[in-house]
């Protein structure tokens, strides 16, 4: 790795850094902050995606509709008060250009419940489209496709992964 | 000795439901540590049988809440209602749409095999291998010729006859098994299969009627209504839910909640009870259709003036083309649930069309798997459409995630109180169709039928 290649890893690095900080401390109003304007977000599961089938579990397809789901969480969804944890690692780039890079990640989600439980949610990968120097210089999502390993969600899934 | 016990029992160790004053035993000089009644009552309470479980008096305007706890009434479902005579629904022919293809799923407990044979029949057979019993196909679906027993390699063809026995004969003369021995009459069991409109069901019943007088004529005309072409698959995922099967089947016949609980629904006039609708109970009453027509929403403020918690002013979204749709089918029906007993869900919620299978995972777990279509003619323009609707349902559903909350809500809410009951008089005490969907007929019809099959 040249240095460049260590500044783009740690900028990536950093963008997911404060994408998960940002979820996991409830702060769902700056979710869609992460993404450019005309940003995706889904979650689907990964044997839809082996078997060719396009079905998401959620999905957004720009900074408008992410934001509704953020305002749904807050004003019509009723679900439990709950938490999660993440923990991304493993974080592969592969450049596309001079303004943008793919990268592929893992995580794992805990989601603590307010009875006190807390399980093991969610594991999976990020798969993701990042453009460098997105708004005030930072790195931004233009895609983020989140692969669950699982083709079972416990009971609901209300917050973004 | 269990009728004896009855005569004593309850005066001496329940001091609940004995009429003597507790205090009569000290009085009369009794010496019983308390400790030790705790203790033989437990030890007597064993003898009790699970037959003691009667349904209240009311009838289907009450459920008794040890219905969704009992292990031994989970037992009983099994064996009377899902092995009994109903239609278990397997899956979409356009899931096994080749010679050779499979899948696998459940009636009830049941692992089961649906696949299409070489001759393009559909079959359906346990997934238990004649021989000790394993599954015999491990993978959820896929395309092949025979099945072969991981175990034993016992092979099997697609519809369900053990063609092979490995090392049957011995080898070199030595070994294998006797020449007498017939391991093709235990294979393992074949289900009746009826294919209807590109649904499939499956039954272990010779007894069950077809399964046009299953559904009933109505229910019928209401699944043909939405499976009225070639389907093709978008794909699928399960929710595993925290409640017993019969709260998510009790759930999704309650067209009374739908505005209530959804804010999401009530807030965009997806469904509002005073909108145009109604529920029509088919079947033996366990198969229903509820449905609405948006068009006709006449700004009615009846939740306004009840002041419902779902009827919050200035909720708008910013990007509406999540709900933008097309009566594709004709009929100004937005939407439409219809339910079949015990566990078969058919939806369409505008243009997300799905069938939903209620799988029970023990007394207090159901696995609800979805499996989401589009129709074969679909153009991209439909399929996006339908792709972007998936929000509104699944366990992230805008107007879905509430109910898998909702049922495990009541299975935590009656954990105290088995011997008290759920009240279903909303719109009556009968089991019959309805213009309006303040109503728990159909959950009525649910109880109706599901009593008649357990006998209970």
């Amino acid at each position: 790795m040249n240095v460049a290649d260590i500044g783009q890893q740690l900028r990536v690095e950093n963008l997911f850094t404060r994408y998960v900080h940002a979820i996991d401390e409830d702060r769902l109003e700056d979710w869609p902050e992460f993404f450019v304007e005309g940003g995706a977000y889904r979650i689907i599961t990964a044997e839809n995606q082996e078997r060719g089938f396009a079905l998401p579990i959620l999905s957004a397809s720009s900074r408008a509709m992410m934001r509704d789901r953020v305002s749904a969480l807050r004003h019509a969804n009723i679900y439990e008060a709950q938490r999660y944890r993440h923990a991304v690692s493993s974080v592969l780039l592969q450049p596309v250009d001079a303004e943008t890079v793919r990268a592929v990640s893992n995580f794992i989600v805990v989601r603590t419940l307010h009875s006190g439980e807390s399980t093991l949610f969610a594991s999976g990968r990020f798969h993701d489209r990042i453009r460098l120097a997105g708004e005030a210089g930072l790195p931004q999502f233009e895609e983020r496709v989140v692969v669950l390993d699982s083709r079972v969600v416990d009971t609901l899934l209300a917050i973004p992964i | 000795m269990v009728p004896l016990l009855g005569c004593w029992f309850p005066d001496y160790f329940n001091d609940r439901i004995s009429r003597k004053p507790p205090c009569d035993l000290h009085s009369r000089g009794e010496t019983s540590p308390p400790h030790l009644k705790r203790i033989l009552r437990a030890f007597f309470m064993s003898f009790v049988p699970a037959e003691s479980r009667a349904w209240p008096a009311e009838g289907v305007t009450r459920v008794p809440y040890w219905v969704y706890q009992d292990a031994e009434v989970y037992g009983r479902e099994q064996e009377r209602i899902f092995r009994g005579e109903t239609w278990t629904f397997l899956g979409l022919e356009a899931e096994v749409p080749q010679s050779g293809d499979f899948k696998t799923t459940f009636m009830g407990d049941m692992p089961v095999v649906l696949a299409r044979d070489e001759n393009g029949e559909l079959r359906a057979f346990e997934n238990r291998c004649a021989h000790r019993g394993a599954l015999l196909c491990l993978k959820g679906s896929g395309n092949t010729r025979e099945l072969a027993c991981v175990y034993h390699n016992w092979t099997y063809d697609l519809q369900g006859n053990l063609t092979a026995v490995a090392f049957r004969k011995g080898i070199q003369g030595k070994g294998g098994m006797p020449r007498d021995a017939r391991p093709e009459n235990h294979a393992p069991r074949k289900l009746r299969v009826a294919g209807y409109h590109g649904l499939v069901f499956g039954t272990l019943s010779d007894a069950a009627p077809s399964i046009e007088d299953y559904l009933g004529p109505e229910i019928a005309a209401r699944a043909r209504r939405v499976m009225k072409e070639p389907v093709t698959l978008l794909g699928g995922y399960s929710q595993m839910l925290p409640n017993n099967w019969k709260l998510y089947m009790d759930n999704v016949k309650d067209t009374y909640h739908a505005s209530l609980l959804h804010l999401f629904f009530t807030t965009f006039r997806l469904n509002r009870l005073e909108q145009k609708g109604g529920v029509i109970v088919g079947g033996d009453g366990g198969n229903h259709v509820s449905y609405t027509m948006m068009k006709t929403d006449a700004l009615a403020t009846e939740y306004e003036k009840a002041g419902v918690r779902s009827a919050r002013h200035g909720y708008r979204l910013e990007a509406p083309e999540l709900l933008e749709s097309v009566d594709e089918i004709g009929d100004g029906i937005t939407l439409q649930i219809l339910a079949v007993f015990p566990g078969f869900v058919l939806q369409q919620i505008m243009n997300s069309l799905a069938v939903r299978q209620v799988i029970p995972k023990g007394v207090n777990r159901t696995e609800l798997v979805w499996t989401c279509f589009g129709y074969a003619s679909d153009d991209p323009v439909m399929r996006e459409r339908r792709l972007r609707q998936a929000n509104l349902i699944g366990p992230a559903g805008y107007i879905s995630m509430e109910d898998g909350a909702a049922t495990g809500f009541v299975q935590r809410g009656v954990a105290g109180a088995p011997e008290h009951s759920a009240l279903v008089e909303m719109g009556g005490r009968a089991v019959a169709s309805d213009e309006s969907r303040v109503n728990e007929t159909s959950v009525r019809g649910l109880w109706q039928a599901y009593r008649r099959h357990m006998g209970l």
